[in-house]
């Protein structure tokens, strides 16, 4: 565990009567940090930010926030505050009250806290709204009431459960590139509930992966993508191409492989260590392979394949060559540079090509 | 089917003969008591003899009415007080938190309900007098609030449930103890309900005859009285228009306590 650590979750597990939510999870998360926790729904991400927010208890471990231990500390205590998943804005206040609720104990004069309200109404940008009923407002308005109810109140940690959810893709986007501004401005470390990889990917300096209760890998957004460290956080993220293979020899720098399908390989070693023989996975992403009709002259990395099918997706193409060898074919994403025309030659040979660093040895499950 | 209206919503001839007969049923017999109190005869038959307002004019001047009838009140208004109060706690407890066994326990409150009164009442006069608790108001008020528990919990438990418990952790995480979520939010959004529960329960009370025979004292309710006068038939029609009052004002009590928490699902999320 790093000293400069600003929460530091250690060794904890939740359970529900048998059913262990969270498994034995070590998190630290620096100030400052936006630091999403990314898994499909059930995964214990919820609960791990549900026991930030104090509305759950660890079953064992700590959590540590500014040093301070939490576990005896209640929700209204905690130097934290949350967005709701459903916005949780008080349907019997209006926006301004909403806005000011948390500001109570702090026995400001009337005009302060409406000068306040009227800040934070500026930040998210509805400045006319402080008189509205609650129930008059969009979802992305009440996401952003909520947002300002807890940022007024200038939490070390802002905790955020999957607060674009609701929201249409479009309103989503927007929101993430305000929610990321937001978080640059005033510097608080956010932690980040989402299911959508792409949406943690967008916003995150580090994302958690999660599955199972477990934190499977730890990362930034590059690292996760680029460097996955099972097949289980490979597929999550993204789409990626997994052949089976074997270590024919190992050193400092490079692997090289045997694999199935693809032949000899080799790739990057990345701080991992195999020995001779070991049954492993060689991994790479759709978008790391090039698609030709003849065989490329410039590398030694090259395999003949036919095309079975072919999607167009607009500014890109998803390709898939079936390869002597394996049964799934392989994966192939390509930016469309050129017009092409869609439709036409489905079953043709094709040659695919790649770099070595593109390879990504995983641990065989 | 009309082509104006979906499958669902088409005017159904048997079910609306039904509803016809049904209302009949329920609120014929109640609408001779109006009626024969404005008959100027002191015989409930017909034919009707003529219209009077004596017996109501009669009944002003009665002090015994006006004694039950404050009676009545002070009874109704501490039951409805009491069963609210715990009617508050036990919806909250059991919209709220894990209990074990929680199924029959509601089950076990809401039981009053259906025991008949004659039991409840016979069971709290032995309770009474086994502990030496001479019988009065007090006594009439524990039997009421027993009744009227269940009415109570039955027209808050919507209220606990119509909202989101995230707008309470909301609360929670905004800094408010549990004592101040209660006061700024949760008593906010379940007042409708609250307001609601004192009327309904002042009604029940207020009409409530069997608890009150076993457990009056010397002073009578409202309804003892009615029952107490009934053996003088030249007091019957003034009884009649007594009737009629209280079942008007019953009416106009319990529809306001209705109106009032029409919106039970109030605060409920409306976008999802």
């Amino acid at each position: 565990m790093s000293n400069d650590a600003f929460i530091s979750i250690q060794n904890v597990d939740k359970y529900f009567g048998k059913f262990q939510a969270v498994e034995d999870v070590n998190v630290d998360i620096a100030h400052g940090e936006f630091f999403s926790l990314l898994g499909s729904s059930g995964c214990g991400k919820t609960t791990l930010l549900r026991m930030l927010a104090g509305f759950e208890s660890p079953t064992n471990g700590e959590i540590y926030i500014d040093g301070h231990a939490m576990s005896e500390v209640p929700p209204h205590q905690r130097p934290v505050n949350m967005v709701f998943q459903s916005y949780a804005i008080f349907p019997h206040l209006n926006v301004r009250d909403n806005i000011a609720y948390g500001l109570r104990k702090q026995k400001l004069s009337k005009a302060r806290r409406y000068e306040m309200v009227d800040e934070m109404l500026n930040l998210i940008a509805l400045p006319e709204y402080g008189d509205r009923k609650a129930n008059e407002l969009s979802g992305g308005q009440r996401q952003r009431i909520a947002l300002a109810r807890a940022l007024i109140l200038r939490p070390k940690v802002l905790l955020l459960d999957e607060p674009l959810g609701a929201l249409d893709k479009q309103l989503r986007e927007q929101m993430q590139l305000e929610l990321r501004a937001l978080q640059r401005t005033v510097g608080i470390t956010f932690v980040f509930v989402t299911h959508d990889q792409e949406e943690a990917l967008t916003l995150s300096d580090r994302i958690a992966v999660m599955s199972g209760g477990k934190v499977l890998q730890l990362d930034t957004p590059s690292g996760l993508y680029e460097t996955p460290r099972t097949q289980e956080v490979a597929s999550f993220i993204g789409t990626m191409n997994f052949f089976d293979a074997e270590v024919i020899k190992a050193s400092s720098t490079s692997i090289e492989l045997s694999a199935r399908g693809l032949g000899k390989v080799a790739a990057p070693a990345r701080d991992q260590q195999y020995p001779k023989g070991a049954h492993v996975q060689v991994a790479i992403r759709p978008e790391k392979l090039r698609l030709s009709n003849d065989r490329p002259a410039d590398t030694k990395n090259a395999l003949q394949g036919q095309l079975k099918n072919s999607a167009y997706l607009g500014e890109r193409s998803h390709f898939y060559v079936s390869v002597d060898g394996i049964e799934k074919p392989i994966a192939v994403s390509s930016q469309n540079r050129e017009q092409i025309s869609t439709g036409a030659d489905q079953t043709r040979p094709v040659w695919l090509s790649w770099n070595d660093e593109a390879l990504v040895v995983l641990n065989a499950d | 089917m009309s082509k104006n209206t979906s499958y669902i919503n088409r005017p159904n001839r048997p079910l609306q003969v039904y509803a016809v007969i049904f209302l009949i049923f329920l609120y014929v017999p109640v609408l001779f008591l109006p009626l024969f109190s404005f008959n100027d005869s002191i015989y409930v038959r017909f034919p009707i003899e003529g219209f009077t307002v004596k017996w109501y004019g009669e009944l002003m001047n009665r002090q015994p009415v006006w004694d039950a009838l404050m009676n009545s009140i002070k009874v109704g208004m501490a039951t409805a007080a009491f069963s609210t109060t715990l009617g508050i706690f036990a919806a909250k407890a059991i919209t709220r938190y894990r209990i074990p066994g929680k199924a029959p326990l509601v089950g076990f409150i809401m039981l009053p309900l259906v025991v008949p009164g004659i039991i409840f009442g016979v069971a709290l006069l032995v309770l009474m007098s086994q502990i030496g608790v001479p019988l009065s108001l007090y006594t009439v008020t524990v039997g009421h609030v027993i009744i009227c528990l269940p009415f109570s919990i039955a027209t808050l438990l919507p209220r606990f449930e119509g909202f989101d418990a995230s707008i309470e952790e909301a609360s929670a995480d905004l800094g408010e103890n549990g004592w101040w979520t209660f006061w700024r939010v949760t008593f906010p959004m379940v007042f409708p309900g609250i307001l609601a529960s004192l009327l309904l329960t002042f009604t029940v009370s207020f009409d409530e005859f069997i608890m009150a025979f076993f457990l009056t004292g010397t002073d009578p309710t409202l309804p003892m009285y009615i029952w107490s006068q009934l053996r003088f038939p030249q007091e019957f029609p003034s009884v009649l228009a007594l009737s009629s009052i209280i079942i008007i004002v019953s009416f106009v009590i319990v529809f306001a306590g209705q109106w009032i928490n029409r919106d039970a699902t109030f605060g409920a999320d409306k976008d999802h």
